[in-house]
């Protein structure tokens, strides 16, 4: 994972409350086995509307995402992660997040920022007012801002130290091997195996 | 020491390590593999040149993407047979135990786990799927992952995990006549909210709960993350332990009697804390429908669709008109005046052998209604042996449903089982998203009963009243 430290961009407001991963990335998408190339297909049902928020030609390029509430509930597919990334985005700010998609997120070093509904509101009606506006996402002073405007958010320490230092969980993991053998030496014999 | 939850003991005797600043890394008991969410994660091995650490507690298995009409290859979807092979190659490669399409023991990941004794109480069970809380009904601490998780747990056999909070659902009093657990977890949907139980375990309690099969309790912590909650569970009883009780995978003789002292002493204590409790009425539960585009714009089938405008607040209101309007639908339509095109009896949530008895007792004399199709999905192939034995899969080829092989299929359209556009669907799966059966497609979850009832009366139907 690269290192994340600060996104500043434009940002596209979708104000949908329960988006759900289905529409982020259908399940057709999800028969690729790469990692890459799900940008295009990002809400696929939704931009086939050309007025959907995402294809107005005001908001290309924008870097972050703002939605309602619940943002990315549903299935455990990382591949909305990827899609979003995949279309420029580096931060999403919504007032909650399905609990999956955070944490996939959180691997990935796409920004899940949880604000209040009145801060995401003004937000919102910013982006449609004045679609130029850029909103900086700063990871280290853990605050978003706007013009004057500014708010602070809450990350796990862990988390932000990784994301900040593009730090791989599993190499992380795996400096603890001994403690990995060490609980797997007690385990009881019956439990299930495979194999 | 304070009380502690069944989901905070669990926790606790998995912990690998703890440490101030870090989050939890937990040892994880058995991880379930399917083809769609495993192959990146498998690269990621082969390109940092890692192992699986303990392929003897991984299992795999092909489900989203087969087709349900033959088992034949190569597919007519080029894709679909390239993850199934991925699939293949990858755990020959890793030495990774795979329940091959031809297997018997094929079938939905949440399906087999639970069959083949595998999912059992007190363990921690993790599967690239968000319907992974469905092993939660044996006791388990289940929760679906992404696929950077997956690969993590295949290289370490461990998850760093922040704490959960704990949330206590109670369902009081008795299931009421003609309702199922379909009924039960709709019912607390309908209460809790699409975002009820973000951040949460949810340990479901009381007597409904107490009084529900193996199965029906699966069926209730498989929609557990419909309510934003990645893991839900049950403690275990004797009910747990009799369905165990010499499955292939549970453990036999002097490792059963240790087994079971161990399940056993697995309740919350008296004094634990939750988070947050949900008190429901067993009263409160009817035949539940659902009309909108998430799994909590429900109602019962004797009522009718609300006004968006009677609904509390902007976002709700603005989600129904939204929900209406791709369903095709209008506030104040009787519920029982919805007219189906397809029904589809099947997925992790319903496709288990006593949903298969359920939607076919509903069927007496009936044929399914002209103009309807309706699709009987197995969830595994031992499900499906089972109903040919019983003489299931003839009642219902007799009255005109189409029976097939095991798999996900209509659940989530990621096999040729799909609708068209516009074409609306009784369906006994967990999710209602829009398009999620098809593009344009219209999705009502409800219990194997209804599912059964609609398909014979072409719109929805009390199964109270048949």
């Amino acid at each position: 994972m690269d290192a994340v430290t600060t996104i500043r961009g434009t940002a596209i407001p979708l104000d949908r409350a329960d988006v759900d991963t289905d529409q982020i990335i259908p399940a057709k998408y999800l028969k690729r086995i790469e990692r890459t190339g799900y940008g295009p297909f990002c809400f696929e049902a939704w931009r086939k509307d050309p007025d959907f928020v995402v294809n107005q030609p005001q908001y290309q390029g924008a870097s972050v995402l703002l939605a309602g509430q619940n943002f990315g509930c549903g299935s455990s597919r990382e591949h909305a992660v990827w899609a979003i990334q995949q279309m420029g985005v580096g931060a999403v700010i919504a007032p909650s997040f399905g609990d999956i998609f955070r944490n996939n997120s959180a691997k990935m070093g796409l920004l899940t920022v949880a604000l209040a509904p009145e801060d995401v509101a003004h937000l919102m009606r910013l982006a449609e007012g004045e679609p130029s506006a850029a909103i900086t996402v700063d990871l280290e002073a853990q605050t978003v801002s706007a013009g004057g405007w500014s708010r602070s958010f809450e990350i796990a320490p862990f988390v932000k130290q990784r994301l900040l230092n593009g730090l791989d969980d599993i190499s992380m993991t795996l400096t603890h091997a001994d403690e990995i053998a060490a609980f797997e030496s007690e385990r009881p014999p019956e439990l299930p195996a495979t194999a | 020491m304070a009380g502690r939850t069944v989901a905070q003991k669990i926790w606790d005797a998995h912990l690998v390590r703890q440490a101030e600043g870090e989050p939890d890394l937990l040892y994880i008991d058995l991880h379930l593999v399917h083809e769609v969410t495993s192959p990146q994660a498998f690269e990621g091995l082969r390109l940092s040149g890692r192992q699986v650490r303990r392929p003897d507690l991984t299992i795999a298995t092909q489900d989203h993407n087969v087709p349900t009409d033959t088992r034949l290859e190569p597919f007519a979807d080029p894709l679909s047979q390239q993850q199934v092979e991925a699939l293949r190659t990858n755990c020959a490669e890793f030495n990774v135990p795979l329940y091959d399409t031809l297997d018997p023991r094929q079938g939905i990941v949440h399906i087999i786990g639970p069959e083949q004794g595998l999912t059992q109480p007190g363990i921690t069970i993790v599967c690239g799927d968000s319907h992974t809380s469905t092993h939660g009904a044996l006791g388990a601490l289940a929760f679906g992952i992404g696929t950077s998780e997956v690969e993590h747990v295949l290289a370490t056999q461990t998850l760093p995990q922040a704490p959960l909070k704990q949330m206590s659902i109670e369902v009081t009093g008795e299931l009421p006549n003609g309702c199922s657990a379909k009924d039960v977890i709709l019912t607390i949907l309908n209460t809790i909210g699409t975002g009820g139980g973000v951040g949460h375990v949810i340990e479901y309690r009381g007597d409904v709960i107490r009084s529900l099969s193996m199965e029906g309790r699966m069926t209730v912590c498989n929609m557990t993350i419909e309510g934003g909650a990645r893991a839900g569970l049950v403690a275990p009883d004797e009910t747990t332990i009799e369905y165990l009780r010499g499955r292939p995978h549970a453990p036999a003789g002097a490792g059963w009697d240790a087994a079971v002292a161990r399940w056993s002493e697995l309740r919350s204590d008296d004094d634990a804390a939750f988070d947050r409790e949900v008190l429901i009425a067993g009263d409160q539960i009817a035949p539940f429908v659902t009309w909108g585009t998430n799994p909590a714009q429900s109602a019962p089938v004797t009522g009718a669709i609300p006004d968006p405008q009677s609904l509390e607040t902007a976002s709700a209101r603005e989600s129904a008109e939204r929900a209406l309007a791709y369903q095709g639908l209008e506030a104040g339509t009787s519920i029982a005046d919805i007219a189906i095109d397809r029904v589809f009896i099947g997925s992790c949530t319903n496709g288990r052998i006593e949903d298969l008895r359920a939607a076919a007792s509903i069927i007496g004399g009936g044929r399914v209604a002209d103009g309807v199709h309706a699709m009987v999905v197995p969830g595994s192939g031992l499900v499906k042996q089972q109903a040919e034995a019983e003489g299931l899969a003839d009642r219902f080829r007799d009255a005109g449903f189409d029976w097939r092989d095991a798999g996900c299929s209509m659940c989530l359209g990621m096999n040729p089982d799909i609708l068209s556009p516009g074409e609306r669907c009784a369906s006994t799966s967990n999710r209602n998203f829009e398009g999620r059966q098809g593009p344009g497609g219209r999705t009502h979850l409800v219990s194997p009963a209804m599912a059964a009832a609609a398909a014979i009366a072409g719109h929805f139907t009390d199964v109270r009243q048949l």
